[in-house]
Formats: structure tokens, sequence, C-alpha cells
């Protein structure tokens, strides 16, 4: 294998599975997150075992890091190839006779995707680990003690309407990204064309369902607590 | 009918180059593109000016010579056919149509539309082939018989002109189309598996090396190519990359 | 006794060829490694022939003015190739394909060589196939085969209807395969403008870097052209605009022999000219004529009418149509060789019934094809009293599962849908049956000089067959020149290398550099297409498909004025020393000029009718055959091989008595 991740096909390979992963953490994070729309403490329950299990502090969490770097500075270095490979630009170049804008401009919603991320660490990663690994609380419990502070953090997070503007935005760009990425990856990864037709349109769906179902999230809480 | 014409012109591979206007009148909407542009370079040699030069040699879609690049598509706009099946008949009168040579790094321009794709050769070089002897004893050719299935669909990736109609179509400039077609043909046959490991390591490190993008599946290359062969042979060649690499 | 010398060998031919390649002299390997070959055209017979030579050991050079050696017109080849493998079990045999090839080229070909190819055919087949050709098979796994015009068994192997470029890329991946292991050098975007002979021998060659411009020396022990055929003296033609006689006509004017080079091939099924900006003619395969009918309208009122478009082709009843090829050769009817469908074409346009503007052009009708398909088909699913629509439907489906390439390309072109209106289509120059002569071994009357495929004067007699042009390049550059070069190779083992500083290097270079800069600093009136478009004109109405001697006589005139005229008023601008197509283009021109006055010459020289040359003064005057062509096998069975002696019109006949021992000559007959 080796050379294989320093091939075209082979870092094709290594965006693929990335890309497997973080589609994979998307529904997770997603599957927890409406629990907040139907029930606080499931919600609460939930926060608190991810908060704080070991395995996916210690082995899921920096694992997700790593793909997430890896998937976006892989994505850097191989726009940076291809941008390369063509070093005089047409003058005229119609892209929309045979491709989509999505599959197009995948580096514009991934930038946005990280703008996105960078705004998501500083809201609910960086204080979650302010919280529990700085000061040292692993309780998960609110100020005064009265149960669980997740919910709450989540509820007080969306009543900027700035911010819950920007989250709507944030996920429009993801749905744009994955409407092509989806069935890109399983492309990459070699999926034969049988199967490919019916993952498409689950990409599809994916790539609907999913971040609708965050801003359905966003708009919900925002509301809820006005 | 008249139509104006934006052509890029380049003296060398040194030359700068340029966009430069052009005028031709009484265009019949049965000519086929490359006499659109036979009639152009009849009027400049009149004129004591250069010729436009363009590459095409058979002029019935076959051999992949003609490049082009028109109103931003490889071939033109329409499908299925390459620039010198490329009928007038698509245009309207007064139109103005851009003419550039096909772009990437690793098909430099020779001269005005001319462009080098000696790079496809080198991958084909690196393993587009079986190591057959000719002895004139080879076994029967019937004494292998493979399923018509998949003797019809290595056709299809065979079907391949290399043209470079999807390097140039692909925001990437990648030839994983052509790549993946080679490969394909070769990997659905039975003749083709003894070499196979080798085959598509070594055709993909020289594709590498030529300096071609990397695929991101678009699915230009696919509406572009004048064969229409299928994205699903990048999605084979994938998979054989992979599976040569774990063998070996 | 003359001076040519087939070099036949004795004994019977059957066992000809196996005999005498265990009795011809072979090459160590060893000693491989130090001899060099030249091998110009990298079609099916120059690609075929470089990557063998390469894997005995030979060093290879390679040339073709393509950027690549995939794109040499071989390609073009759409039907298919024969063998005689007998797979359907009809009766096939060496003896048959040999047979029906010797009867096909009327009888002016030579019988060893052609049976020679008949038994090498089956081998070709088995090479390519393990090179990874992806023949069409049936659903057992193994291959199929269609039949095709003129014979009476299935062989005709193919791949879609890309034959030519599936086996050309098989060709070419054995090249790459020898060019990966350093044994072939490839130029491509290459020229070779002249052959350097050192002692009588052919010892390399002159060729232009086209993309730089540069004239570059190449020696070698040996020196193959396989350049092609000259179809393209006629301007419109099926070839490749780049297509040409220059590398055959060089070696002509340096004392290889030019044989029979009135014998043109003009092919039925051609989609017919549109206007006087025509390029090219695009060729559909000769296997339409299998299901498609052949006519023209009955009533001149009716030409007239459909050339104004008051009405349409489908408008005309079965009585107001006349099939022509049905009515006069009842017994081949739409399936006449090439030459016959060709010329009855002709005859029914010259009477003016051409049905469109250019009043060149026949129809090709498939109504009767998808109606009896239809009702086939209908059968087949158990549809009773189906509606027309449905049968339409049916039979419509079994015709694009057969031609649906070729239905889609015609309509590309012609922008009507041959499914719902007969088809256009008009005979077209396609392939030339003449060409370098060459003996047993294909050498050409210059020593250490070989000419393979298409460019040489080949074993298709005066008429081609179709799906025989793919086998006869791919046997010679696969199974004859690899074993008959060696025999002359042999005696070169202790020449070493040449040098390209010799005196003979100095001056074919000379002349070479001499000619360009004329035509760089000519600045004449005319672009280069002007004369050759001239040329074709004279060419397709004097020496086209029917010949006179009167005709052939102003021709030879003509073109002798028009070529003064070009070596005056040529311009070719821009410069020498970059790429330059219409500096190309001239070269190729001037040499055009000279070949269509020796065509000419040639032409008029055989006063009979055979095969693809048919003269207006040679044709049956009576009985069932009046009118048609007149063979003479009393005055004229030999092959024509003419000297260059420095003006087209001076050049010598020689000629090749053929002698036919296991074949009888017939008439042929397709009432």
């Amino acid at each position: 294998m080796s050379g294989f991740f320093k091939s075209s096909i082979g870092r094709k390979y290594a965006m693929a599975l990335s890309a497997f992963f973080l589609m994979f953490f998307l529904l997770q994070h997603f599957a927890i997150n409406i629990l907040s729309v139907f029930s606080p403490d499931a919600f609460n329950e939930a926060s608190h075992f991810m908060g704080t299990f070991w395995a996916v502090q210690y082995v899921l969490q920096p694992v997700l890091i790593f793909g997430v770097v890896y998937h976006f500075v892989m994505g850097f270095i191989l726009e940076a190839r291809n941008r390369s490979a063509r070093v005089k630009k047409y003058a005229k170049n119609n892209g929309a006779a045979n491709s989509s804008w999505m599959s197009r401009n995948m580096i514009y919603s991934g930038l946005c995707i990280l703008a996105f991320l960078v705004l998501h660490f500083i809201d609910f990663w960086i204080p979650e680990i302010n919280t529990k690994y700085i000061q040292g609380d692993m309780s998960g419990l609110l100020g005064n003690g009265e149960g669980f502070r997740y919910y709450e953090e989540l509820a007080h997070k969306f009543e900027s309407p700035l911010r819950v503007g920007a989250y709507v935005i944030a996920f429009i760009f993801l749905s744009l990204h994955l409407m092509h990425g989806f069935s890109s990856a399983f492309q990459s990864a070699g999926a034969t064309s049988m199967r490919k037709e019916k993952l498409q349109l689950f990409g599809k769906a994916y790539a609907i369902i999913i971040p609708l179902g965050f801003i359905f999230i966003a708009l919900f809480h925002h509301f809820n607590h006005h | 009918m008249n139509l104006t014409l934006k052509i890029w012109r380049q003296k060398g591979p040194k030359d700068k180059g340029s966009m430069v206007d052009y005028k031709v009148t009484d265009i019949s909407e049965h000519m086929s593109f490359l006499e659109m542009m036979d009639v152009l370079n009849e009027q400049l040699i009149n004129q004591g000016e250069e010729p436009v030069a363009f590459d095409h040699d058979c002029r019935e879609g076959i051999c992949g010579m003609c490049s082009m690049y028109i109103n931003g598509e490889a071939h033109g706009p329409d499908r299925g056919v390459t620039t010198c099946q490329l009928h007038m008949r698509m245009f309207k009168d007064g139109d103005t149509i851009t003419i550039e040579p096909f772009r990437a790094k690793a098909f430099p321009v020779i001269k005005d539309l001319v462009v080098d794709r000696s790079s496809f050769d080198r991958i084909q070089h690196a393993g587009g082939y079986i190591s057959v002897n000719t002895s004139g004893n080879t076994q029967d050719a019937n004494a292998l018989p493979i399923s018509k299935h998949a003797a019809d669909e290595a056709m299809d990736a065979a079907t391949c002109i290399g043209c470079g109609a999807c390097v140039a179509s692909c925001k990437n400039a990648s030839a994983m189309l052509f790549v993946g077609a080679k490969v394909s043909q070769y990997a659905l046959l039975p003749q083709g598996q003894v070499e196979a490991v080798d085959r598509v390591k070594n055709m993909v490190a020289q594709m590498d090396l030529e300096g071609f993008g990397n695929c991101t599946n678009t699915g230009a290359c696919e509406i572009e190519c004048p064969k229409g062969i299928s994205l699903e042979n990048i999605a084979r060649m994938n998979r054989e990359y992979l599976s040569a690499n774990v063998k070996s | 006794m003359s001076v040519l010398d087939s070099k036949v060998p004795k004994g019977p031919l059957k066992t000809k060829w196996t005999d005498y390649k265990n009795h011809i002299n072979l090459v160590n390997p060893a000693n491989k490694r130090n001899i060099d070959v030249i091998v110009v055209g990298t079609g099916l017979a120059g690609g075929s022939a470089a990557a063998t030579l390469a894997e005995l050991g030979y060093n290879v050079k390679t040339f073709c003015y393509q950027d690549s050696p995939r794109r040499a017109h071989s390609i073009a080849a759409q039907g298919g190739i024969n063998a005689a493998k007998n797979y359907q079990g009809d009766g096939d045999s060496t003896y048959r394909l040999f047979y029906d090839t010797v009867k096909g080229g009327d009888y002016r070909s030579r019988e060893a060589n052609v049976y020679r190819l008949a038994e090498v055919s089956a081998n070709i087949i088995d090479q390519c196939v393990a090179q990874g050709v992806p023949f069409a098979r049936d659903y057992g796994g193994l291959l199929d085969n269609r039949s095709f015009g003129g014979v009476l068994v299935s062989r005709t192997f193919y791949a879609k209807g890309q034959t030519g470029q599936q086996l050309l890329l098989g060709a070419y991946s054995a090249m790459n395969r020898q060019i990966a292991r350093g044994k072939i050098t490839p130029f491509n975007r290459h020229e070779m403008l002249d052959v350097v002979k050192v002692d009588g021998k052919a010892r390399g060659i002159i060729a232009r870097n086209l993309v730089t411009g540069e004239i570059e020396r190449h020696s070698a022990h040996a020196v193959v052209i396989a350049s092609g055929g000259y179809g393209n003296v006629y301007f419109l033609s099926t070839n490749a605009m780049g297509s040409n006689a220059t590398a055959a006509w060089k070696i002509h004017k340096k004392g290889a022999f030019f044989a029979n080079p009135c014998y043109t091939q003009i092919h039925p099924t051609c989609i017919p000219r549109s206007g006087d900006y025509q390029s090219k003619l695009t060729l559909m395969s000769e296997s339409l004529r299998n299901d498609g009918r052949i006519w023209v309208p009955k009533n001149l009122e009716d030409v007239k009418a459909i050339r104004e478009g008051k009405k349409k082709p489908t408008d005309l009843s079965e009585d107001e149509r006349d099939y022509y090829l049905e009515r006069r050769y009842p017994a081949f009817g739409n399936l006449v060789p090439r030459d016959v469908a060709s010329r009855a074409a002709k005859e029914r346009c010259d009477a003016g019934y051409g049905v469109n503007a250019t009043g060149e052009a026949v129809y090709l009708d498939f109504a009767s094809a998808i109606q009896r398909y239809g009702i086939e088909q209908a059968k087949i699913h158990g549809i009773n009293n189906p509606s027309a629509d449905k049968i339409y439907e049916l039979g419509a489906a079994i015709v694009k599962a057969k031609y649906g390439n070729l239905f889609q390309m015609y309509e590309k072109i012609v922008d009507q849908d041959p499914y719902k209106t007969p088809m256009m289509i008009y005979p077209a120059v396609h392939y030339t049956m003449g060409g370098v002569w060459v003996d047993y071994n294909l050498m050409t009357t210059v020593e250490g000089l070989y000419c393979i495929g298409e460019a040489n004067f080949s074993d298709h007699g005066a008429n081609r067959l179709g799906a025989s042009a793919l086998m006869q390049g791919l046997a010679d550059g696969y199974f004859v020149l690899p074993y008959t070069i060696g025999d002359y190779l042999s005696h070169e083992i202790r020449t070493g290398k040449i040098a390209t500083d010799s005196p003979e290097f100095d001056e074919a270079e000379k002349s070479v550099k001499d000619r360009i800069d004329f035509f760089i600093n000519n600045k004449g009136q005319h672009s280069v297409d002007y004369y050759h478009k001239r040329l074709g004109k004279i060419m397709w109405e004097k020496c086209g498909m029917s010949r006179n001697a009167e005709g052939l006589k102003e021709a030879a005139k003509e073109i002798k004025e028009l070529r003064e005229s070009f070596w005056k008023e040529v311009n070719v601008p821009g410069s020498a020393n970059e790429m330059n197509p219409e500096l190309e283009k001239a070269g190729r021109v001037a040499d055009f000029l000279e070949l269509g006055e020796l065509f000419a010459k040639d032409a008029l020289v055989r006063e009979e009718s055979c095969g693809g040359h048919f003269r207006e003064e040679s044709v049956e005057i009576g009985g069932e055959q009046a009118g048609e062509a007149k063979r003479n096998d009393e005055e004229f069975a030999f092959v024509s091989a003419w000297e260059y002696k420095g003006e087209p019109g001076d050049a010598v006949l020689h000629k090749e008595q053929l002698e036919f021992n296991e074949i009888e000559l017939k008439q042929r007959s397709y009432k």
C-alpha cells in the first residue's frame, strides 16, 4: 500500500472515507439534537452521556477532530492541485451545460461550512472544554445545581436572531455540499452504477433532510423561547 | 449566416497568445464546424494573413484528432459528437462563437488551437497493453469464451477515441475518464487479468506525473464525451486501484 | 524477361508459405539488437509491423503525421475483418476465402499472395483476441460473425461499428508495450519527406518535425513504408484529411515501381455531397445494404418535385419507384459488389434521376426491412393483428439494434431521420487497390525498402471485397513482413550503424529543404486547396467511376497544366520553422499532382474494364450481360508497374504477367 495515499486515487479514497465518517457523525449529532425538540430530559441525558463517556471523549472526539481537519486540509490540497492542472483559464466556460453548480463549487460550500464550524466551536465546543477540563466541572449540572445545563445552554444560544440566521445559512451550504458530496464519496469509493441510482436518491434525501432538520431545531428553539 | 468568431491565436508554445475577432459570411447551415473554419482560413490566406492552425483528420468523428473548446464546451454545444461532426445548424445568424484550445497543464498549446496530447500516449505506454507475442499460434480465439455482457462492457469502454474532451471539460483538468476507460477495457476481459495489478498502478502513477487534476465527480466529462464513456469506468478504476494496492 | 521478379516461391500453393518460411534466413537475437528498422505510418499495417519487429528484437523507429499512432485512418473502417475460421460451420475455408478474394478482385491479383493472406487470416483473429480486442460475441461467449457483400459465408468478425478502431488500438497497444521496453522510438507529428538510398539500398529517411519544422535525418538498415492509400488525389474521398501519398510517391521517385494506380475503389454507400464547401465524404458501412433497398423515382417529374421539395420520397408508391439494382441484378440485388453498385448509382444519376439538390444521390430505404422485421417480431411476441404502428415500432427497434450508430451519424450530418425517410447515398472514393509494387517478400524494387498495407499494390487486384482491407494490413504487419524482412536483414548483421552524415543524406536533405523554401518564398496567388480541389474535379470527372480514352488523355494534359500552374502560383503562408499545416498540404498536393497524371496514364493503357476500373469502350455488347464491364484476360492479365523517369508522363511501363494455376478465370456475373 506504500504510496497509495500519495496518489490521486488514494487521496480520493481518503477524502471519501473522511466524508463517510463525517456524514455518519452528522447523523448522530442530528439524532441527539432532535431530542431537544421532543424532550429536554432525553436531550440532557444523551448530552451528558456523550460529554462524559470516556470512549466518546478520548477516542471518538479526537478521531472526529482529525476527520474534520483531514477533510478540510485534503480538500484544500486537492483544490490547489486541481487549480494548478489548468494554468490558463478559458475565456468562455459553460460549466452549467455539463455539471451542477454544487459539484463545481465544493470548495466554496466547504469554506462556508468551515466558517460555521469556527462559530460552532466558539459557541459550544470551547465552553464545553472550558467547563469540563479547565474548570474541572464534569457534573453537567447548572450553576444552581437544579438539573442538567445542556438544554438550557442550547436554548440560550438560539435566542439571538443573528446567530440563528448564520446557522440557517450555514446549513443551506451544508445541504449544497452534501447534495454533491454524498454520491461523490460513493463514486470515489468505487460504487457501481447499479447501486448508484438508489444511492443518489438516498443521498439527495440525506442532503435535504439532515440540514433541514438542523435548521428546524434552531428555529424551533428561537421561536419557542421568545 | 454571418458569424463573429473569437478565436485563440498563439504563434507558438512560448507565445503569450490572445483572443482575436474574425467575421465570416455566407456560412451554410449544412457545413460542419471545421468546414466553416476552412472558409475562414481560405479567407485569411487570400488576405495574406496566417490561417488558424487546428487539429483535425478523419472528419467523421472517430480519429479523436479534432479538439476545440467552442462556446465554453468541448466539441461545442451538441452532444455525442466531435467538433468535426458539429454542424452549423446548431448556430444562428449573427451569433458570436468563442473558440479556444483544450486547456490543461498536461495539454500544452503548440499553436493556435493545436495542443499536445502526448501525455495520453505516455499513460498508455505505462500499461495500456496485454503482453502477448505475435507468434501466429497464440491459443485459438474461441478457446476462451467471454460472456457477452463482459465483452459488450469492455467494448463500451474501448470506444474511447482519446480526444481529450474529458480533460478539457473537467474543471480540474482530470484525465480519469480516459484512464478509467483504458483500465476498464482490460479489467473486464480475462486476458487482462494477469497484468491487472501492475497495469492500474503504473497507469495511475503516470497520470499523476503528467499533472492532470483530480476527479471530483462533477460528471462533466461523461456529458461532453463524444462517445458517451460512462463515469462507471472511473469507479471501476478506483476499485481496481484499491484492490491492486491491497494485493501488493 | 521482365525486370520484375515477384519471387513467388516454387511448390504447391497450399504449402508455399510454410515451406518458404522454413527455409528463409533468420537473424540471431544478439544481432537483431544491432539492426535498425524505420516504419513510416502507424496504421494497421505499420503499427502491427513496428510492434512485431520490435518484439523480435530489432530497434524500430516509427513515424506518423498524427499526434498519436492510434489516430491513423485505419480507425475509420467500420464493418469488420474477414478470417477463414469457419466458426459458423457454413463451409468456409482458407481456399474459399482465397477464391472469393481473387474473384472479387476481378482476377488481377497474385495467387500466391492472396493464398498466404487467407492462410494467416485466422492467426490475426487469435492474435487480436489475445491482445484484448473486444470483438462482438454471442450469448455463449464465443465470437460472432456477420456476412458481407458478395460472398456466401459469414466470416466477418466485428467490434460494433468500430472494427478498424479496435484493431488499431490492439496494434497500438502492442506498440505501447514495445515503447515501454524501449524497442520502439515513436516520432509522432513527423512526416517523411524523402527516402535515402546508399549504394542502391534504402538506408534512411528525411523527416520533418511538424511541430518545430526541423528537418531530421534518420538512418536504418531497412525502411518500411506503410503510409496508406492515395484516395485524396480526388480531394473529396472518405480518407482522412491528412491521408497522403507523399511517402509512397517519394520512394517511387527513388526507384520503387508504382503499380496499378488506376485501381480505385468507389464505395457505394457514402453520404452525398451537400455543397461546394464540402471537405470530405463520410462512409457508412456496406452492411447497410443487407437491409436497405436502393431506388430512385421512375419518373423524372417526381425527381423534379422531390428536388424542389414539393414531394417527399415517402409519397411515391411502389410502382413509381425504380429499384434499379434489383431490376438489373435479380440474383444479387442490393448486395452486388461495390464496384457494380457504385456504377449503377452513377448511371441513374447521370440519366437525371439523382434525388438531391446536387443531382448526385439515390435512396437507401429501410421501410421494407422495418416492415419485415416488425411482422417477424410481432409473431415472436405472439401479437395477433398488430397495428401498423406496432409493426413499425418493433421493426424499427431491430433496425436500430443493427445499425443504430450509423443512423445516428447520418442524422447528425444530414439532419434527417432515416427511420422515417429513406437515406440518401452516393458513391465516394474510398480505397486504392493500386500502390507501390512489391514482390512476395513485400519488398519494392529498391533493396531494403518494403511497402505494406494499402500503400502497396496489395492483394485485392482490381477491386477489394468488404472487410478485406483490415485483414491485409494486419496480415502484412503481424505475419508476413516480420518473417520476410529477416531474410534481407540476415545479410546486414555486419553492416554496423548507418551514418547520417553521408553525401546521400546531405543531398536528400538539401532537396527537401529546397522544396520547402520554394513553397515558403513563392507567394503566389492561390491557396493549396484551390489546386487540390481542381485536381479532385479532374480526377472525379475523368478518372472516376467510368473512364474513356478521350477523357483520360484530357485528364493527363489538364493535370500537367495544373501542376505547372501550381509550381508558379501556389501561396503558402507562414514560415518553415514552425507548425505550418499549409506547408504540409502543399507538399502533399504537389505529389498528388504528379500521381494523378500517372493514374490517368495507367488507366489509359488498361483498355479493359476490370473491378474498380471501368472503361466505357470495354463493355459486353450482347446477351444477358449487355452493358456490363468486359474484362480482357488475353491482353490485360498483368500488373502494370511504372518506373519513374523524371516526369509522370515519361514513366515506363513494366508488366508482371499474372498466372492463375488454381483458379479458373471467369466472367463475374451478378445477374
